[in-house]
């Protein structure tokens, strides 16, 4: 065999190799330790120690239940919000934007130069119980007194829906700007009606943006710990709020790791189910034409 | 109060420093490295037992004429002089003794500024200070724990013997007072809005008051509402049981509907203020500040069933490079003319009780506004609590390493709910 060869066969495996052992080290290993924290006991100061403490996660299900479901939900309701809301934009953009897409598409990512926390918390700025939104409606008498937005599930999903928006519009702006036109006009040449066309042509086509899309709005949303922490109430804490404060100030790593590995889990699971139910095939076929 | 004069920029203390800071935040985090997480799959503790200290350390200490002295934002008396922050009773202690005052506005949260100097302790280094303010709690006790402290010769404390309040002497968590003698202190309790709840607020009883409902704030770390809830069912934090606490948690949770939100520590000026809470958990010294800012109406009070009460405690680090002359200023400040003028100035609760007396003559010989200030200052039972008051006031559970993930296993899931 040649030299030329061999360096042909291993040059896919060279370039690889920067972002593998990227993952090896900053994923992998840090993955592995919280595996192994999350079935370890003691405490920060005498130590921890791998027991095999399998009661970590009945724990961290007895206690946290509530979170954990409210989180899957929200981020349910969130990503189903944002792609009814991004799929028209995207849409628009993709077959209406002309030459100023990208002036669009900047728009849409303008508010990522701003810092999170300050987006977010300038919603509360906005929806004050006696601010400039619901001041003026109450004084007019539209609202009743005790109205609030602040400290309600609809803040925190609605500060969700804002901040994730644009995970959404990017796939799917994607998807759709790679569909052929010509493949519409040949489908009204066939006598498909517009909105015919749309669901046999156009949206199939799609499918493997929204599923991009789906993926990374839920998987972080999920998670997410900013929205609910400064929009939320009693009754609106999400999991990542929990696994915040359980680790980094109760410094209770055993139990913080083992919330992390089943909400970790259930995500997984959830993709898988959804990537079925969506048809996987048809998915991998499409975003390889 | 008589009068509102603008806001005293020394009363901002309490304002500008959430007391999240002082208890709760991020305890501890970042203490355990990433490397600590690879030792051989366990994780290593922080605990390193320390050598007892050394008999005859105090005598061998002799006078440096310097200390160094970490404290937190506004908690010493200040001026402005020539666009320069002075500090005039550590200037007139530096007149007195010679000793030159290096104050540093250092500690913005105990776990944080911990955080900073516990490499230095546990490598037996110096931690660059002599002199520290940390509150009574979680972080003070793994100090002591781990023997991070110097030792107090008591003989060199005289002032404290002799003029501190026998009810901050001989702490639950420093028995004897062997570490730490107390730098002021303050009550958690309810405030409220007398315009809004439309009735005088008495009881913890009085928060389930159908009326009450959504418009109640509660301090959102796992440590105060658990306490002040303890006391409300007449269980005494110090003294309480896995058992109690869990007949706290339930009790807590069939108050949850009647709450709004979770509140950062200091954030009960805020909710109070805006009327967006009509009844909140708050500290003393912060609705000191609130009714002399522009609320007058909110009322602190504390409910018949009592109050909790914490501490912030002054200490020497091991390793200090200059102890007598930090023992020296703990015990200066227990003088009742030095206590009178930084009360005057932090309007916590001094840990001297003969301060008042100097205040009222102070006040007698006083004009005007001058006077007035006093005078509010003097009746105010937030900065000087009536006895009836402070046998009320109970003290904050000194938790074991293992008993704070009992005790957190029980109460964050409620804060956090």
């Amino acid at each position: 065999m040649s030299a030329g060869g061999r360096r042909e066969r291993l040059a896919p495996y060279l370039i690889g190799l920067p972002g593998g052992l990227w993952l090896a080290i900053f994923f992998v290993v840090p993955i592995l330790v919280m595996l192994s924290l999350s079935l370890q006991s003691g405490n920060a100061e005498e130590g921890f120690r791998f027991t095999w403490q399998w009661s970590n996660y009945a724990d961290a299900w007895e206690f946290y239940s509530t979170q954990f479901i409210r989180s899957i939900l929200y981020a349910l309701i969130v990503t189903t919000l944002c792609l009814v809301l991004a799929y028209p934009m995207a849409y628009w953009i993709a077959f209406y934007g002309g030459a100023r897409k990208s002036t669009y598409l900047f728009l849409i990512l303008l508010p990522f130069f701003v810092s999170f926390v300050i987006r977010t918390a300038s919603w509360k700025f906005i929806l004050n119980d006696q601010g400039i939104l619901l001041g003026p409606l109450k004084d007019l008498g539209l609202l009743p007194d005790d109205f609030h937005v602040l400290a309600t599930s609809t803040a925190v999903i609605g500060g969700l829906t804002y901040n994730y928006l644009p995970f959404m519009v990017l796939p799917l702006y994607v998807a759709l700007e790679r569909i052929d036109p010509s493949l519409v006009e040949a489908a009204h040449d066939l006598f498909a009606t517009r909105s015919a066309a749309f669901r046999k042509v156009v949206f199939p086509l799609s499918l493997p943006g929204v599923f991009a899309g789906v993926l990374i709005t839920f998987v972080p949303v999920a998670s997410d710990f900013v929205n609910s922490g400064i929009l939320g109430g009693t009754h609106t804490t999400m999991i990542g709020n929990v696994i915040q404060t359980v680790y980094l100030v109760n410094n209770d790593y055993p139990l913080a790791s083992a919330m992390s590995f089943l909400l970790m889990a259930a995500l997984l699971i959830g993709i898988f189910a959804y990537a079925r139910a969506l048809g996987t095939e048809q998915v991998m076929e499409v975003s390889q034409a | 109060m008589t009068t509102h004069r603008p806001l005293d920029p020394a009363l901002l203390r309490g304002m500008t420093m959430p007391r999240i800071s002082r208890r709760a935040a991020l305890r501890g985090a970042g203490v355990l490295g990433a490397s600590a997480f690879l030792a051989a799959c366990g994780v290593e503790g922080s605990d390193k037992k320390e050598a007892p200290q050394a008999a005859g350390f105090w005598e061998s200490q002799t006078k440096a004429g310097v200390l160094d002295f970490a404290s937190w934002p506004l908690y010493m008396d200040q001026e402005k002089v020539g666009g320069k922050v002075v500090y005039p009773s550590l200037q007139e202690f530096t007149k007195e003794t010679g000793i030159k005052v290096n104050y540093k506005e250092v500690i913005n949260e105990n776990a944080a500024f911990l955080g900073k100097i516990t490499p230095s302790l546990k490598a037996g280094q110096p931690t660059g200070w002599d002199l520290m303010v940390i509150t009574n709690g979680v972080e003070l006790d793994r100090l002591i724990r781990q023997k991070f402290l110097i030792e107090l010769d008591q003989s060199k404390l005289p002032n404290f013997q002799k003029n501190a309040d026998p009810s901050i002497k001989n702490p639950s968590y420093d028995p004897g007072n062997k570490y730490t003698i107390a730098w002021q202190s303050g009550l958690t309790a309810l405030a409220y809005n007398p315009k809004l709840t439309k009735r005088p607020i008495t009881s913890f009883n009085d928060l389930f008051d159908p009326a009450f409902k959504g418009k109640i704030t509660m301090f959102g770390d796992a440590t105060d509402f658990p306490t002040l809830t303890m006391i409300g069912i007449g269980i005494d934090p110090e003294t309480s049981t896995v058992e109690d606490w869990k007949r706290t948690a339930e009790k807590m949770k069939e108050l949850r509907p009647q709450i709004r939100s979770f509140i950062d520590n200091a954030g009960e000026a805020d909710v109070l203020s805006s009327g967006n809470a009509w009844i909140s958990m708050a500290y003393s010294g912060d609705i000191f500040i609130l009714n002399n800012s522009g609320s007058p109406d909110i009322k602190f009070v504390i409910p018949k069933e009592g109050a909790a009460l914490w501490t912030d405690n002054m200490m020497i680090p091991k390793g200090a490079k200059h102890p007598l002359d930090a023992i020296t200023y703990m015990d200066y400040v227990y003088r009742p003319d030095v206590a009178a003028k930084l009360t005057q100035y932090i309007s916590y609760i001094t840990p001297v009780p003969a301060a008042k007396e100097q205040l009222q003559a102070d006040a007698a010989k006083a004009k005007g506004e001058d006077k007035d200030t006093l005078d509010g200052l003097i009746s105010s039972p937030l900065v000087f609590p009536s006895q009836s008051d402070l046998a009320k006031a109970k003290r904050y559970r000194t938790l074991t390493v293992a008993e704070e993930q009992v005790w957190n296993r029980i109460f964050q899931p409620i804060v956090q709910s």
